[in-house]
């Protein structure tokens, strides 16, 4: 009967229940995992021959680049399945990936420029991964625009599902194009951003961690906004009025 | 949003819906032409469910919103040519009768940017006769018309029902239809 | 509902697939000629932007033409944004387009027409102006065929893609911004590959390569895009 908990799935005070039963298990391990992850990065791991202590950059910048496309691809299938089979819920867990992504995506673009700056001397240069990451955050300012655009919450909704799963269309199209684009005109920094000469096993497992980490982080924080986002659109249900109370 | 409907129509019948500002006409219409989706429940088209096949059960009939479904800068002609011409190929006899018989002969070649709200209507009027549909759904189909035009419509869909067609009406006054005929709905806001 | 339909005799005067597309063609061809600075505004606009730079930046053709590339081709790109506000506008307000929706036709079907229709009245003529633009900004006349064939895929290309952002933010306030935020990201690949194929043509290189990754652009546009402009009509007439 797999069915019946994708058919629970559906009930918002279920999934708000869930989701705050659920919160902990992700927030604790994704805590530990962050501090084993920074110790393991800043501190023990051993300094690049050749950048020295500048690569240490990826064990913030690598997660937060790879965090702020997973979230994307989440968010573009939880907007398919509110566009399929018509779950609320479902929209609702798309709208609380948006913001949580575009911060990722900040973060990327703040580490990478900071980070960089070192390398190149500017703080910013139109190096593929970053130049990526740019047009990410348009597409998620343009997605919380669209939705923001309609004072109807299920055209909202609906809509901006739409225009999630068009954008996961054109993700790797745009990504791919930006590398082509990059290589045509032989940027000014040929290396490639963070990346350390040689990888040994005390760099990659802390940076190991920091992706699990920050992956266990991002779920607890949309465990949280998921329900703040439920409650808000159930607000007249009675059931929140119970769960308010409680 | 509406809820706990539940409704019948044969053919033959005008189902007249009644009901306030807001009280979800228009709503009634639009969903059981399939443009809204129903969270509960279903509409069914001779035994079948209209979502099996939407497409042919768009193609069996005609809605008409609150404004006529017309471009202001074509002509009256050109704008039912078009619009009918999707279902079925339309000689400019046959629009220029059918304009006739709506009381605006002779304005297949006026822009309807020079028509007034009336004549737009009837237009429109003439565009849902030429599509030839057995279901009417008709928002409001007396709005901008004098008693003459108002009792037009009611002649149209009389006729239409008598043909075997059926008729769904949203409107603040009943239609003048044969009693004997007419099903009444009326929507209670809330 | 039951029916048994008194339909009239109408076998024979179903159009075809092909007939439907050629009407809502033809409906808006005449209509655009009928409105004639609907046609006129975007190529104003470019000519307009692509005067900017040389205001801005240079006099000089030498460097004008290094730039010139991009110059026309973010300045066809925002001309283009601009002609997608009308794409469906005017037909959502007076109620066709839900007519479209209701006709019992294939919608994406209509809306390639429509698509069609927009490309022929505002891409084509933006890719025909562009090589006097860009002879104003240093292109040697070698490079004219080169420019018009670019910027006609990729007008294509962007007026599918821009049809979908049309059809989303039907029915929004904040129409004409947020449709040009939307669809600049997702018409990157087409400004990349246009301008590199521009630029090689300009160069009198081969420029195949790039041109045929953006036909490839345009296929995958003419065969996704208007199932998904047609789901977004959908929603906005929900």
């Amino acid at each position: 009967m797999s069915w019946t908990w994708f058919h629970r799935l559906g009930s918002p005070p279920y999934v708000y229940r869930l989701a705050r039963t659920l919160t902990p298990w992700f927030a604790w391990p994704a805590a530990l995992l962050i501090v084993a992850g920074l110790y393991g990065g800043l501190v023990l791991a051993p300094p690049d021959y050749q950048q020295g202590d500048g690569f240490r950059m990826i064990y913030v910048h690598v997660p937060t680049a790879y965090l702020s496309i997973m979230i994307y691809t989440s968010m573009g299938i939880a907007a398919a399945v509110g566009l399929i089979w018509r779950m609320k819920v479902a929209h609702a867990v798309a709208a609380s990936c948006a913001p949580i992504g575009a911060s990722f995506t900040v973060a990327a673009l703040a580490t990478g420029s900071l980070f960089g700056r070192p390398m190149w001397g500017t703080y910013w240069e139109w190096d593929p991964r970053l130049t990526s990451e740019l047009l990410l955050l348009f597409l998620y300012l343009g997605y919380m625009g669209l939705r923001s655009a309609f004072d109807d919450a299920q055209r909202a909704d609906r809509a901006s599902a739409l225009l999630a799963i068009v954008g996961l269309v054109d993700v790797p199209i745009v990504h791919y194009s930006v590398i082509w684009w990059n290589s045509l005109h032989q940027a000014p920094s040929l290396l490639r951003l963070g990346r350390p000469t040689i990888y040994t096993a005390s760099m990659l497992v802390p940076l190991l961690f920091m992706i699990f980490g920050f992956t266990l982080y991002f779920v607890a924080v949309l465990l949280m906004r998921l329900r703040g986002e439920v409650l808000r659109r159930e607000r007249a249900a009675s059931w929140v009025k119970e769960a308010l109370a409680s | 949003m509406l809820r706990g409907l539940a409704l019948d129509v044969a053919s033959g019948q005008v189902l007249q819906v009644t009901g306030a500002n807001g009280a979800g006409k228009t709503s009634l219409l639009r969903a059981l032409c399939g443009l809204l989706h129903l969270e509960a429940g279903r509409i069914t088209w001779g035994g079948r469910d209209v979502r099996a096949d939407l497409s042919a059960f768009h193609g069996s009939l005609a809605y008409l919103g609150h404004e006529p479904p017309l471009k202001v800068d074509l002509t009256a002609g050109e704008n039912i040519r078009y619009w009918v011409g999707l279902r079925r190929r339309v000689r400019p006899a046959e629009i220029a009768d059918t304009l006739a018989s709506v009381g605006v002969p002779g304005l297949a070649d006026r822009f309807v940017r020079t028509l007034s709200a009336g004549q737009r209507r009837r237009v429109a009027l003439a565009g849902v006769l030429l599509l030839a549909a057995p279901l009417w759904l008709l928002d409001e189909p007396t709005a901008h018309l004098d008693s003459g035009g108002q009792q037009l419509v009611g002649q149209l869909i009389e006729q239409h029902v008598r043909a075997g067609g059926l008729a769904v009406t949203a409107v603040h006054h009943e239609i003048a239809v044969s009693p004997e005929r007419v099903r009444r709905l009326e929507l209670a806001r809330g | 509902m039951n029916a048994t339909a008194a339909v009239l005799d109408t076998r024979a005067d179903i159009p075809s697939a092909f007939d439907v597309a050629g009407l809502a063609l033809a409906r808006d061809l005449r209509l655009a000629f009928r409105k004639r600075d609907e046609i006129v505004q975007p190529l104003a606009f470019f000519a307009v932007v692509t005067t900017l730079f040389p205001l801005a930046i240079t006099p000089e053709l030498s460097r004008l033409r290094e730039i010139a590339p991009g110059v026309l081709w973010v300045a066809a790109l925002l001309a283009a944004l601009l002609a997608l506000e009308h794409l469906f506008r005017d037909d959502a307000r007076d109620g066709t387009l839900e007519q479209y929706a209701l006709c019992g036709r294939s919608l994406t079907w209509l809306l390639y027409a429509k698509t069609a229709a927009h490309w022929v009245l505002t891409g084509l003529p933006l890719a025909v102006l562009a090589p006097f633009a860009g002879m104003a900004l240093g292109v040697p006349v070698r490079a004219v065929g080169g420019i018009v064939i670019t910027l006609a895929i990729g007008t294509l290309a962007l007026s599918l893609i821009g049809a979908i952002s049309a059809a989303l933010t039907l029915g929004t306030r904040r129409g004409g911004m947020l449709l040009s935020l939307l669809t600049l990201p997702l018409a990157v690949p087409i400004l990349i590959f246009g301008a590199q194929a521009t630029e090689l043509a300009m160069r009198a290189q081969s420029f195949a390569a790039p041109l045929e990754l953006l036909a490839a652009f345009a296929v995958l546009g003419v065969t996704l895009a208007p199932l998904a402009a047609a789901a977004a009509v959908r929603i906005s007439l929900e």
